[in-house]
């Protein structure tokens, strides 16, 4: 089967973009990323875009062929993946699927979500909590900082990881953000910082939690047959795992770690036949400090229960023995929803490039990304290389 | 149902486990506290959690009472809940207790409002029904999350809590308590109400002592006794609907009953005044102390207003029995106090809270 | 929010969450709440009507600060992961005691409570909270 590059990519800054709406957000990052590869609207056959609750935040349905008819494709197959916070590594997925069978040459892969046009905090968490079983789960009074406080919780109990941890990821992600031009926030905070925000579900605190955020990310994907018509700098995508797992949090027998992401990073690792410990770099989905601890043990990175050590003591740092969201990830980089899979694939490909500049991992070869819905009822992970 | 035809065979309480002070009330008015909790002979009043209503209390004493009565749900021919604070102006709160308890579809159902005697004549209309044999076994309940206007005076005894109890014929096994019979007093009586759609009851001030409670409450216990061919020395407990503890006290005094036979039931010195749930949570009460072959006098009084009365003797059965919910005293055991501005968001009184 | 106010979704599952009604499998015996229709664990599409009793212990729980539409005054709760006796595991509100009193491990038993009261003209939706097991008489420490 042939082989698979990302060979454009383009994304706005990630925040509270209160002068565009969803079409202009994503046109703007369909743009950049065109630009990035000097393709032109003629030459995207097929479009995917990745979008959790377009329907709920902005009353718009059927984003796929909007946002194409706004990006200017004509007539071109257009379709909308949903898999929660997982959307956007979702739809690189498909149109991975769609290029290596020999469907389409060049596809143009998005993300988008636009969340600040609703007013309240009340309404977005309960949008939000979509993502979980909306009956059983948020029905009950569950949001998403709830579920992963219960995982925190699990986690600080069997392994005595402590919040002191937890606020470490909080504070190298924003210290990773503060070098990168898009991110939503740019300053440093410090552990005391996160420690004393206010508590949104107890352990967690404000700073623990990724904030509301409007932004969109595209990549245009290509077969190898074409790539290098496109770029000098074509990033492969060699390896793709997708795993699922029950919808509710409460069905899982063991909370300290989301088995969807063990499977998908097995299966990816398995068709780009490396390991764990071939992996340079990682770009993870932070939702919540806790979520990039267990991501860590679930990609196998560190043992169960050491996640937490291991950010603390520095050895996901940039510079560290393995670099974890060298983009700030979802805590400072910012987490429109269904952006974010795609936004961590243009993290990847800036830094296989070498283009990633103050944030730069030294010399990378392999990288991933690792992309959750829900509170672990999907997980997409997909590996780089140059 | 002269001859006691029908029984208590299973019964319940529940008391929410929140409680202001009178005097902490008091405060806020600027009022001397220490002399109106005196006054009344009420030190504090229950007050319902924020997820609680009529509906969540009445469930959980009916649920004490099908455990009590170890019976299957689905034998409850007819529920009726009694309040002056159904959650729903249509729509009986029954059908949802019906629902969790497991007795549809099988049954009927009314809500019913007579003010703090509501729960009582639940138990009469069940007490017809089982009689005539229509049904096997009817549930009534007495409930309430009663609403005070602030600064009233009502506004320090008006509590939340409520009982339940289920009827049925006293010749088949399983009645803790024998109704020897019942006797009612009525009359339109203006002494407090609340038109469909106001906020908070109004009530007559003065007018609700001599013309209201007492010639109605003194009228059916007298009635009562009078029908029973008994005399106050017959009873070994009394009692009586308790919007505080002087006016059961006055009330005994009248009729020449011992107070140390009225004491057991005054559950409103440490719970306030439950309305509908009043003089039933006081039945509860002594139920929980009683021994077996005890005669008890219940009477119920309700705004606008009439009285209930009932005679009742307890069985053997009724020890043992008991011992499968909670008492009242379990109930009132367990409190935690709120401040005033807690409780005004606990009963919406706060403006903008829906 | 439309979906929250929709009162055929809230009638359907009164059965459920009112009384913790559950299906069994016929074929290996499985129990699952909220009821299913097909046995993840054998495949199997008979279920039974299965009542739990509702007693179980607190798995993990968290005390919420920033709620979903509905519970905006409820705030600050306890929300856990119970594991039924049965089986299954459910999440659910832990009322009837202080916040400090919940403890993962402490054993519980259902009860019925306003979960939902979107406003004051709406239906109100009654289900399933936990609370110390014995209550009113019951002490958290967990032993």
């Amino acid at each position: 089967m042939r082989k698979v590059a990302v060979v454009g990519i383009g994304m706005t800054k990630f925040g509270e973009l209160w002068d565009y709406n969803l079409r202009d957000i994503f046109t703007m990052a369909a743009i950049e990323a065109m630009d990035d590869t000097g393709c032109t609207t003629k030459d995207i056959e097929a479009f995917y875009v990745g979008s959790m609750s377009a329907g709920r935040f902005v009353g718009q349905e059927h984003i796929g062929a909007l946002l194409a008819d706004y990006t200017g494709l004509k007539h071109v197959p257009a379709t909308r993946v949903e898999g929660a916070c997982a959307s956007g590594g979702i739809a690189l997925r498909e149109a991975y699927f769609a290029i290596k069978a020999g469907e389409y040459d060049v596809v143009m892969v998005g993300g988008i979500e636009k969340m600040s046009d609703l007013p309240t905090t009340e309404e977005v968490t309960t949008t939000l909590g979509a993502a979980a079983d909306q009956e059983w789960e948020t029905f009950m009074g569950l949001t998403f900082p709830g579920a992963y406080a219960l995982i925190a919780k699990a986690h600080m109990n069997r392994y005595g990881t402590t919040r002191e941890q937890l606020a470490s990821v909080a504070v190298k992600n924003h210290k990773n953000g503060k070098n990168n031009p898009k991110a939503q926030f740019r300053r440093e905070i410090t552990v005391e910082q996160v420690l004393a925000s206010s508590v949104v579900a107890d352990p967690l605190t404000l700073l623990d939690c990724s904030p509301v955020s409007d932004g969109g990310a595209v990549a245009i994907v290509a077969s190898e047959d074409v790539a290098r018509k496109f770029t000098d700098t074509p990033v492969w995508i060699t390896g793709s795992g997708q795993a699922g797992d029950t919808i509710a949090l409460h069905d899982r027998k063991d909370l300290t770690t989301l088995p969807a992401a063990k499977f998908a990073s097995e299966r990816a690792y398995s068709a780009a036949n490396i390991g764990p410990k071939d992996v340079g770099f990682a770009e993870v989905h932070d939702c919540f400090t806790i979520a990039e601890i267990v991501a860590t043990e679930d990609l196998g990175f560190f043992p169960a229960g050491e996640g937490g050590k291991a950010a603390e003591d520095g050895l996901t740092e940039v510079d560290g023995q393995i670099p974890v969201n060298p983009s700030g990830g979802l805590k400072s980089k910012g987490h429109p929803v269904g952006a974010t899979g795609v936004a961590q694939v243009v993290s990847v490909v800036e830094q296989l490039r070498g283009e990633a500049e103050k944030r730069q991992v030294n010399a990378p070869n392999i990288g991933l990304t690792h992309n959750i819905g829900g509170s672990g009822a999907t997980c997409v992970v997909h590996i780089f290389s140059r | 149902m002269q001859n006691g035809t029908c029984g208590i065979v299973g019964y319940g309480s529940y008391i929410p486990r929140f409680r202001i002070k009178i005097t902490e009330i008091a405060k806020v008015w600027g009022k001397e506290g220490e002399r109106i909790a005196k006054g009344l002979g009420v030190m504090e009043k229950s007050v319902p959690g924020l997820d609680e209503d009529t509906i969540t209390i009445s469930f959980e004493a009916s649920r004490n009472a099908v455990n009590v009565a170890g019976i299957d749900p689905s034998e409850l021919g007819a529920i009726y809940i009694g309040s002056e604070s159904h959650p729903y102006a249509v729509k009986p709160s029954g059908v949802t207790i019906a629902q969790a308890l497991g007795a549809v579809p099988v049954m009927t159902c009314a809500d019913l409002e007579f003010a703090c005697k509501a729960g009582t004549a639940g138990i009469q209309m069940c007490m017809g029904l089982v009689a005539s044999d229509e049904i096997k076994y009817g549930l009534a309940v007495g409930a309430d999350t009663a609403q005070g206007k602030p600064g009233d005076a009502l506004e320090y005894t008006a509590s939340a809590g409520g009982a339940a109890f289920i009827i049925g014929k006293t010749g088949r096994e399983g009645c803790v308590a024998t109704i020897e019979g019942t006797f009612s007093y009525t009359t339109d009586t203006p002494d407090f109400w609340r038109r469909e759609g106001a906020d908070f009851p109004m009530h007559g001030a003065r007018f609700t002592g001599e013309p209201a409670y007492f010639k109605h409450i003194i009228g059916a216990a007298k009635g009562m006794m009078e029908k029973m061919g008994t005399t106050v020395a017959d009873y070994d407990y009394f009692v009586f609907h308790m919007p505080n503890s002087k006016f059961p006290l006055r009330t005994a005094l009248t009729l020449g009953m011992p107070p140390e036979k009225v004491k057991e039931g005054l559950v409103v010195r440490h719970i306030g005044n439950t309305y509908s749930g009043s003089s039933l949570l006081g039945l509860a009460r002594i139920l929980d102390i009683a021994k077996p072959g005890e005669r008890i006098l219940c009477t119920s009084y309700g705004s606008g207003a009439g009285s209930d009365s009932f005679s009742l003797v307890t069985t053997d059965l009724l020890p043992e029995k008991r011992k499968n919910a909670p008492s009242v005293d379990d109930y009132i055991r367990l409190k935690e106090y709120v401040s005033y501005a807690v409780y005004a968001k606990h009963r919406h009184k706060i403006r903008g809270i829906e | 929010m439309g979906h929250l106010e929709s009162v055929p979704l809230f009638w359907r599952r009164m059965k459920a969450l009112y009384t913790l009604t559950g299906v069994e499998c016929s074929n290996c015996g499985e129990k699952y709440f909220p009821p299913r229709l097909i046995c993840p664990e054998c495949s199997g599409k008979e279920m039974k009507d299965f009542k739990f009793k509702g007693k179980g212990k607190v798995v993990s729980y968290s005390i919420i600060e920033v709620p979903p539409q509905g519970l905006e005054y409820q705030t600050p709760y306890g929300l856990a992961i119970v594991e039924l006796d049965e089986g299954p595991r459910v999440t659910g509100q832990v009322v009837g005691c202080t916040l400090e009193e919940i403890k993962a491990g402490m054993r519980v038993e259902a009860t019925l409570r306003k979960i939902i009261a979107i406003n004051k003209a709406g239906v109100i939706q009654y289900g399933f909270k936990f609370r110390p097991e014995g209550y009113p008489v019951f002490n958290t420490e967990v032993t």
